[in-house]
């Protein structure tokens, strides 16, 4: 959960009678309007208010905690499934804030009529994805609702995590610090949005949904300077960049040409007139590190299965105007945004 | 992309870049051209090239982008159907978010109407033969480029016999909006950097008469930075050196006469018919209405619909923007109650909105000197 207070998006319009919309869950501008103004001033809280990606609790020994629930249409798709998606989601929120998952919980809404093999099948690509992760469920939940109430089958997993040694939080970032991507962009909102809209294609888009908790951890062991971590999914590498820009008030610069993309992955958001940068992934990070580490950084990215594409892709500029700027392949320059709200394809 | 690419692309610019400043230090007086296609709008922000030209060349976007240039009327008169009881509404997705009089498409399915979003006109026609006790509208919006896939789903539900699907079409033919701007006498276009998809259809040779008739060069090109990037160089230089032509870049996708079973395909269809524009008014023979014999695929003949009124949101300047008598920035509403996530205008609606590149990309900044990264 990550939210900067745009004054742009909050217009002061009497907002009781407007209507939720779909885009309102798409994680870009309208979602932190959501936060900013209805959640925050009802439930907000020294913990809450951070909207860090999990939560972190005091005590003796600090503990973080998340929670996220998982609604993709098709429930199955290139490359993973919603059971995978709601273990790697957790996970990796507990780990960008350098957390070992203690334990998940998690719920089951289904719906009327579900096919137990459906079910089956899904809690197999849970277990086998938390078997993976290293994690156990440890408590769960399960209700079920009338035909038209729900579709399929929706899931909410919390996570509780041990935080270690490493301090990894946005106030730590300064600038000079380097950008780092642990490989290629959008795949996984791309293989979503093309097995949902267009499903009489074959593509070879396949989803990145990966646990990354354990190429974190090691990253964070081996590797001293790494100061902030993220996971880019909904609002994609462009959201975690403005949001990097926003909450230090410093200038951030990503170079396209070092963004690694997959063709097929390009093409496909071409063809829908979508920007990749804006599009989510699943089973990706973003480390932001001191120069001095950069190269160790790397190496150790490199060195695991989901990090084998790691690239620079940007730095930390000393400039205080909170803003995120994109160096472009053919030498011009454009500011980076947060994207709005749910993703719609272009029609010319 | 690979190393080898970026060293392409990046050698490709420079090359464009060199050829266009040295014929800009030709120029007697500083030019504008005008791009007529939302693809180009949205790929000439996202690579940044505004910030890569010399002062004397300018670049407008002008009425290319299809949800844009769509009327306030027809707007209302989609969201009055959506209304409608038993009725399942079928758009492309940027139509969704543009404001009419009362409300956007997309807070009319927030109250429940049936609004879905399509990525082809023939996925309309599907869901019309599988729900048959519904009243299904395709909202057929675009250029020469969509009306040819329009035309098919009109001939699949014949074909089909399907008594429950319809189209409201705002189809619009880019000539005549081309020929209305340069006769308005207050817009100073220099030259035009040609649509890429339109003239798939059309052929180059449609955009003939702008050099023959109004003595400015058309530069067909297709939507990656580099190839757009040479058309501006070569524009500029037609300019400097007086010799307005044709030309067409884009020869991988564009011929000469175009895509003519596509062009037969609209004109068994559609009929030339006075239209209404958003910034343009109405246009005579500039746009696609269904042929008499069609007339019960016509949605507003079918559900008869309230009659359209050409009001725009109040002090919303897109029409000024589209035919390039304005900025974004001219805007009083602009970027303050006028934003991507509350859009009034149409330009700020949709993402290929000169407007909406305009506030994601465009923000004014002095070039700055940036640390180049191992």
């Amino acid at each position: 959960m990550t939210t900067t207070a745009d004054p742009a998006v909050t217009s002061p319009r009497s907002r009781a009678a407007e209507r939720i919309t779909l885009a309102h869950g798409g994680g870009g501008q309208l979602t932190d309007e959501l936060f900013v103004s209805c959640i925050l001033p009802r439930l907000g809280n020294r913990v809450l208010n951070e909207l860090l990606d999990s939560a972190i609790l005091p005590g003796t020994e600090r503990t973080a905690l998340t929670i996220d629930s998982y609604i993709v249409k098709p429930i199955k798709f290139p490359g993973g499934d919603i059971g995978r998606l709601s273990i790697c989601g957790t996970v990796n929120d507990l780990a960008v804030c350098g957390a070992k998952p203690l334990g998940i919980a998690l719920s089951l809404i289904l719906t009327e009529g579900l096919e137990r093999g459906v079910l089956d099948e899904i809690l197999d690509s849970i277990s086998a994805t938390a078997r993976e992760a290293g994690v156990r469920v440890v408590t769960g939940d399960t209700k079920v609702v009338g035909h038209g109430q729900g579709d399929g089958i929706y899931i909410t997993t919390a996570g509780v995590g041990a935080i270690g040694a490493s301090e990894v939080h946005p106030s730590s970032v300064r600038p000079g610090d380097v950008l780092i991507v642990s490989g290629t962009i959008a795949d996984h909102g791309m293989a979503v949005m093309l097995a949902r809209e267009m499903p009489q294609i074959q593509s070879v888009v396949r989803s990145d949904v990966a646990p990354l908790n354990k190429m974190i951890y090691r990253l964070l062991e081996q590797v001293a300077g790494v100061v902030f971590l993220r996971d880019p999914t909904r609002g994609g590498l462009a959201g975690v960049a403005a949001d990097l820009a926003a909450r230090t008030g410093l200038h951030v610069t990503l170079y396209e040409q070092d963004i690694p993309v997959r063709p097929e992955t390009l093409h496909a958001a071409d063809m829908l007139g979508i920007d990749p940068l804006d599009v989510a992934n699943e089973g990706k990070v973003v480390v932001v590190v001191r120069p001095e580490a950069v190269d160790n950084a790397i190496n150790a990215l490199r060195a695991e299965k989901y990090g084998r594409d790691a690239q620079v892709i940007g730095v930390v500029g000393a400039e205080p105007d909170g803003v995120c700027e994109l160096r472009t392949t053919m030498g011009g320059n454009r500011i980076l945004q947060k994207p709005y709200g749910e993703q719609l394809p272009r029609i010319c | 992309m690979n190393f080898a690419a970026v060293l392409d692309v990046q050698d490709q610019t420079r090359d464009s870049l060199r050829r266009l400043r040295a014929a800009a230090e030709q120029l007697t007086e500083s030019v504008r051209f005008m791009e007529i296609c939302g693809t180009h709008t949205m790929s000439i922000f996202r690579c940044g090239l505004h910030s890569l030209l010399p002062p004397a060349v300018t670049l407008l976007s002008g009425p290319g982008c299809p949800v844009c240039v769509t009327s306030q009327g027809d707007i209302d008169q989609l969201i009055e159907l959506a209304r409608m009881p038993g009725m399942t509404l079928c758009t492309y997705g940027d139509m969704l978010r543009v404001i009419g009089s009362n409300g956007s498409l997309e807070q009319c399915r927030a109250e429940g109407a049936d609004i879905r979003i399509v990525y082809s006109s023939l996925d309309a026609v599907r869901l019309a033969e599988a729900e048959r006790n519904r009243q299904v509208v395709f909202a057929a919006v675009g250029f020469e480029t969509t009306a040819p896939a329009s035309a098919a789903a009109v001939l699949e539900a014949q074909r089909l016999q399907l008594k429950n699907f319809s189209i409201l079409t705002s189809h619009k033919l880019i000539m005549p909006a081309m020929r209305a701007l340069l006769e308005s006498g207050d817009v100073r276009v220099d030259g035009f950097l040609c649509p890429g998809h339109v003239s798939v259809i059309t052929g180059a040779a449609a955009f003939e008469p702008i050099v023959s008739q109004y003595h400015l060069p058309c530069i067909i090109a297709g939507f990656e930075g580099p190839q757009i990037a040479a058309a501006l160089a070569r524009l500029t230089e037609l300019v400097a050196g007086g010799t307005p032509a044709l030309e067409n870049l884009y020869s991988q996708a564009v011929t000469e006469h175009g895509n003519q079973a596509a062009q037969l395909l609209i004109d068994r269809v559609f009929a030339h018919a006075d239209w209404q524009w958003r910034g343009l008014g109405k246009l005579k023979d500039s746009g696609l209405a269904l042929r008499p014999e069609f007339a019960q695929y016509d949605a507003r003949l079918r559900f008869s619909p309230s009659a359209p009124t050409s009001r725009e949101p109040s002090g919303c300047r897109c029409g000024d923007v589209i035919t390039g008598r304005a900025t974004p920035a001219d805007c009083k509403l602009f970027g303050k109650t006028c934003t991507p996530v509350h859009a009034l205008g149409p330009c700020m609606v949709s993402s290929e909105g000169t407007c909406q590149a305009w506030f994601k990309y465009h923000r004014v900044r002095t070039p700055r000197k940036v640390r180049a990264v191992s």
